[in-house]
């Protein structure tokens, strides 16, 4: 069954064609992994599915429903997920307050309930706070609760940001370069994790310059070159595409 | 849930012990201008609230208070004796109107206080959907240019306008009348109901907002502020939660401008000035923006001082050096939160520390 289906997309910025007539489908319960060297405009095609930017043509249907010129909060709600290439934590928050924004969609006391205190909210809350716990336990991160999270490790402002995303419990959670700025142990963690959310029964779509760990964890793999869809294969078959060797090597002469 | 709240009853005690200070040292008087900074204070909680919490500056809260006031004031005092027709009929019928003397011996038909406070705050309601919608989408200091312009618009119009009494503003309001014969006005023999109905209303506006920052919507807020894109990514309506915190603190700011128009008699066009906006804003910076309790606590200071005329003719002076001194030097403003903390730190951290990365 197909999760997320991206039909002939495209975006220009300018003189310049970031994304040309891209299409591909992601299953469902799939790990789906998107490569291409710097520049090939992966990013550009993460904002376009999550609603950061509205294409310039094509369509998106995500669950059966066209998304395309929703905003990153409808996508949001309708349960697809992101996180950021550069990690985009709430400062000045706790882990437990950063993963608490995460059930937001999930929750619906607003302006008024929230001044009076209604005493509905305060189930809601502690609803909130214990999912939120929970995920913190999945994640082995629950010792952190109380700390800020701008000022935990690298690798794990990393988890937390994941765990955010999980928090709104995603069908489809699209993940910017997971493995950015870890080291070797760290990123076989992240494939770990990864994996986990799989099973879990979250639909995965990733964006990872990480060989090793797209290969291992992915079923399958995009190729993009200057926003144009080069080749789509299982990562065995990827490995060994004449055209995507080319792209990334360069040519034999 | 006693965090939240101890602090409220430290403080309505604070209101209490000001009040019997007053009683015992025999300067009853200084009550008019404290409930006068009670109002004022209104305006500052929900300013804080917009920019300590949701982030965004606004310049021209000055313009939100007037429109509350001019428009209770001007629906309190135009005779409609001399417009009757079928409306004026149907609103005398159905009790939205009262009579009452004028000065010369004569009688006043006008609206009725209530229906005056409601028209004005839905007035306002309106103004801050319609201006807050385009002008929120903008940042820093296009944000602040933009408020800015909207102050100063409400204020060349109110001094423009003939009826609402140009450059004199609008006098002979009424008093407000509440429930068990209670009456907001600047009358001496009320000095004290005044002055503790105007710091109750107050302490009600802070739990309104203690519950709010510290509810699903406070915190959602607060995401938006630290990192806008990410709080979208995660399903919350950036724009519509600015908007609603824009309007809630214009609901502030008019209400304080309805009630201290029916305590003071009258409204004139320096109530919209932009020094106003100015002052609004220095009080909620020294307050640490993101600190309802600091901002509360110097709007009663500073408020009341220069209602008191502490600061003569340097009174507005006063609060744009406040603002520079604390863009210079504070910038997350003077009594922030964690500020014990981060002295602490400071204090304690190594020089060896400093220079690493």
């Amino acid at each position: 069954m197909t999760l997320l289906s991206v039909r002939g997309i495209g975006k220009r910025f300018g003189g310049l064609q970031a994304v040309n007539d891209l299409s591909f489908d992601v299953a469902t319960g799939s790990i789906k992994a998107l490569i291409g060297p710097n520049g090939a405009g992966k990013t550009t095609i993460f904002n376009l599915i999550s609603g950061f930017l509205p294409p310039d043509s094509g369509e998106i249907v995500f669950g059966g429903a066209e998304i395309h010129g929703m905003s990153s909060c409808e996508v949001a709600a309708r349960g697809m997920v992101r996180t950021f290439q550069h990690i985009r934590l709430f400062p000045k928050m706790t882990v437990l307050e950063n993963i608490m924004i995460g059930r937001h969609v999930h929750s619906r006391a607003g302006f008024l309930a929230g001044m009076m205190n209604l005493p509905f909210t305060w189930k809601e809350e502690r609803r909130i706070r214990e999912k939120s716990v929970e995920i913190m336990e999945m994640l082995g991160i629950v010792a952190h609760a109380g700390t800020e999270a701008t000022s935990l490790a690298y690798g794990q402002q990393r988890i937390v940001e994941i765990g955010r995303a999980l928090a709104c419990e995603p069908r489809l959670l699209l993940l910017d370069e997971p493995a950015a700025g870890l080291n070797m142990r760290e990123t076989n963690d992240m494939g770990g994790l990864i994996s986990r959310i799989r099973e879990m029964g979250v639909t995965v779509l990733l964006v990872e310059h990480d060989m090793s760990l797209v290969m291992k964890i992915s079923d399958e793999v995009i190729v993009v070159s200057y926003g144009e869809k080069i080749a789509e294969d299982r990562p065995l078959a990827i490995q060994k595409n004449r055209e995507v060797i080319r792209v990334y090597l360069g040519d034999d002469e | 849930m006693a965090r939240r709240y101890l602090p409220v009853a430290a403080f309505a005690g604070l209101i209490v012990a000001i009040q019997l200070a007053t009683l015992f040292t025999g300067t009853a008087f200084h009550l008019t201008q404290l409930t006068m900074t009670a109002y004022y204070s209104l305006v500052i909680v929900g300013l804080c609230m917009l920019i300590g919490y949701a982030g965004q500056i606004s310049l021209g809260h000055a313009g939100f208070f007037a429109i509350g006031g001019y428009v209770t004031a001007f629906l309190t005092t135009f005779n409609l004796k001399a417009h009757q027709g079928a409306f004026v009929s149907l609103l005398s019928d159905s009790g939205m109107l009262v009579t009452r003397p004028d000065a010369y011996g004569g009688e006043l038909l006008t609206v009725h206080p209530w229906l005056a406070c409601v028209v004005a705050i839905f007035l306002a309601v309106v103004i801050a959907y319609l201006v807050g919608g385009p002008v929120l989408k903008l940042k820093g200091h296009y944000l602040a240019m933009a408020t800015l312009g909207f102050g100063i618009i409400v204020y060349r119009m109110v001094l423009g306008t003939g009826f609402l009494g140009a450059a004199d503003g609008i006098s002979d309001v009424p008093g407000f009348p509440l429930p068990a014969g209670l009456v907001i006005t600047g009358k001496s023999s009320t000095r004290v109901s005044n002055y503790y109905l105007a710091w109750g209303l107050v302490i009600v506006g802070m739990v309104l907002l203690l519950n709010l920052i510290h509810s699903r919507v406070g915190r959602a807020l607060a995401a938006v502020h630290g990192a806008e894109d990410a709080a979208g990514a995660m399903g919350i309506p950036t724009a519509r939660y600015k908007l609603n915190t824009f309007v809630l603190s214009a609901v502030f700011a008019s209400l304080a401008g309805v009630l201290l128009t029916h305590y003071n008699g009258g409204i004139g066009p320096s109530e919209a000035g932009v020094m106003k906006s100015v002052r609004y804003v220095a009080i909620v910076a020294i307050g640490g923006m993101a600190n309802l309790w600091g901002a509360l606590s110097m709007s009663l200071v500073l408020n009341y001082l220069s209602l008191r005329g502490y600061f003569g003719t340097y009174d507005d002076a006063v609060f744009g050096v406040i603002l520079i001194l604390i863009m210079l030097f504070a910038p997350d403003g003077l009594l922030r939160r964690h500020l014990l903390s981060d002295l602490k730190r400071a204090v304690s951290r190594n020089p060896a520390e400093e220079e690493a990365p």
